[in-house]
């Protein structure tokens, strides 16, 4: 496990780490390393702690009442729960889209400026500059471009997604986290997003809960099999998905379980 | 024997057709009332006159006056404390034992009849705090009264803000302050407006707390400051209903009608903002 050398340092470095709900586990002595300019997919069964995993990276599982995590999270070699690292800076820099698009009740320019007004000042001309630059990056500047001041909630399901998705891009974040972000898609809104992420990933780590096999076959260089919270195999996804070497996968991509 | 259940489905629908209409007769029974004895009484000058002659003449502008000024009064003392205090319990309290105690609190001061808080306001604002009859006391001691009703409404409007906002905002780098300011309470405002309205209408329609704080048996001239004592609707119509003989009737319920549409506007100014808002409201 753990083996395959990528050029280049980890952008994110977990050290064998574990979440728990209360008392109960949800993710086991994860190790894992999430490098640049690579599409990580992080797949297996319900339940088995990928969304858990998903927040950890952001620090999003501080929210869970009663949650508690063992381990350190690594990013660019500093761990995210020094004291001096401030938890909305890291928010900002490993942003996150999430299986049901949550547009906020604001237009569609605000929403996308949302993030980046919640910090420093900008200008109006740097603002729109990246509401366009952020929309064309998540495949939807075409769609919306006549109605920015429109709210989002009139939006389709999968032109939500991209904006939720364009939304994280405005962070200028380093890293983006997808949990399962086509589940309520069809085929071309999918389509879409898949391809707003190959492109992305040229200047981005990219790390996704695809909604099935196949998508993480797709898109994913590297991938992650969980199950029940333990990490059984992490390696090249290609590998993964036709000679994977640990048994419990390979049943899981053939279909034998889950 | 077993009743048909379409027999029960009709008899049931009797009973609570009955029930409804019960409730509808007495209240269209007092407005149509009111309306009928008072209408007669109203006139430019009943709303923007003195009461003359032992109150049997003239109208009644100093008290309407300062009806206005105690609602003004109430609602600068409590909207400021009761929505703070429930953005606390809201959106940043944890569920212990102080938290429990606050809103245990609550419950109770709901509970309490207003002559107490009249009372209350005596013993505190009007001797202890030596503000003596004033707007301040009588406005501080309905702010007071009227905290229970914006606090548990303004909460209620906060919690029915979806939870997935608060995530949204968390992922984006906002504070907890800045998703309540940006997100959740520009959503959760409606609510809270109709709230405060009720609370407001009921105080600017209450005797007893005002009895022993602030109202005045007569004084024509309009108040200087908060420090002044005044005159206020409720309890002038208490005063001209029962301590002036020889009154005529019609001014009492002239009284009791321009009491009942100040209190009616604000009612409706209530309906009409949460109509508006929630046909504007996305989630
Ligand atoms: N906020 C929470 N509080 C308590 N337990 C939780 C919470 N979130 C998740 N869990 C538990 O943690 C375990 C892992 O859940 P998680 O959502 O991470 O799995 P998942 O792989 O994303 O599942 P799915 O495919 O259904 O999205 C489950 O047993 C779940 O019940
Ligand atoms: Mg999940």
């Amino acid at each position: 496990m753990n083996n395959t050398a990528t050029p280049g340092k980890a952008k994110l470095v977990l050290h064998d780490v574990s979440f728990y709900y209360g008392d109960q586990p949800a993710v086991r002595q994860i190790n894992l390393r999430i490098y640049a300019n690579e599409i990580l997919a992080i797949f297996g069964p319900a339940m088995s702690g990928k969304s858990t995993l998903l927040r950890i990276l952001n620090r999003l599982s501080d929210l869970a009442e009663e949650g508690r995590l063992e381990g350190e999270v690594l990013l660019d070699g500093k761990n995210i729960h020094d004291p001096d690292v401030s938890v909305i800076q890291l928010r900002t820099r490993v942003g996150i889209v999430f299986a049901v698009p949550v547009p906020l009740p604001l237009s569609i320019q605000e929403n996308v400026t949302y993030g980046p007004l919640l910090g420093r000042g900008r200008s109006k001309g740097e603002l729109d500059e990246l509401v366009e630059r952020s929309l064309r990056a998540a495949a939807l500047w075409d769609e919306v471009k006549d109605r920015l001041s429109e709210s989002a909630t009139a939006l389709s399901g999968g032109q939500q997604q991209r904006l939720c998705l364009a939304r994280v891009l405005a962070l200028e974040p380093e890293v983006i986290l997808l949990d399962e972000p086509c589940s309520g898609l069809d085929p071309i809104s999918t389509l879409k997003v898949e391809k707003a992420l190959l492109a992305l990933k040229e200047s981005h780590s990219i790390v996704i809960v695809p909604h099935n096999v196949q998508q993480a076959s797709r898109i994913g260089d590297k991938a992650a099999f969980l199950l029940m919270g333990e990490l059984v195999e992490y390696g090249v996804a290609e590998q993964i998905f036709t000679r994977p070497k640990d048994p419990r996968t390979d049943d899981y991509i053939t279909g034998r379980f889950g | 024997m077993k009743i048909p259940r379409y027999t029960m489905q009709k008899i049931a629908f009797a009973i609570i057709t009955t029930a409804a209409i019960s409730v509808g007769i007495p209240l269209v029974l007092v407005i149509g009332y009111i309306v009928a004895q008072g209408i007669g009484a109203l006139s430019w000058e009943f709303i923007s006159a003195a009461p003359r002659n032992g109150m049997r003449e003239g109208g009644i502008y100093p008290a309407l006056v300062g009806t206005v000024w105690l609602t003004i009064g109430t609602a600068v003392t409590s909207i400021p404390l009761g929505v703070g205090a429930a953005i606390y319990l809201a959106e940043y309290a944890a569920d212990n034992w102080f938290t429990r105690t606050i809103r245990l609190a609550i419950i109770n001061l709901a509970g309490v009849p207003s002559v107490v808080y009249g009372l209350f306001g005596l013993g505190l604002f009007v001797i202890f705090l030596r503000f003596g009859m004033s707007i301040l006391a009588g406005s501080l001691t309905l702010g007071i009264m009227t905290l229970p009703v914006i606090i548990t409404t303004t909460e209620q409007a906060l919690v029915a803000v979806p939870q997935s906002f608060r995530v949204v905002n968390a992922s984006l780098g906002g504070t907890t302050w800045q998703g309540i300011r940006k997100v959740i309470l520009p959503q959760a405002l409606p609510g809270i407006m109709t709230g405060i309205i009720l609370g407001l209408e009921r105080a600017a329609g209450e005797t007893a707390p005002i009895l022993f704080t602030v109202a005045a048996f007569f004084l024509p001239r309009l108040p200087h400051s908060v420090f002044d004592q005044t005159m206020a609707l409720p309890y002038h119509l208490f005063v001209i209903s029962t301590q002036v003989p020889g009154m005529p009737i019609r001014i009492q319920y002239g009284t009791a009608l321009v009491l009942m549409v100040f209190v009616l506007t604000m009612n409706l100014l209530a309906t009409l903002i949460r109509r508006y808002y929630r046909r504007r409201r996305q989630w």
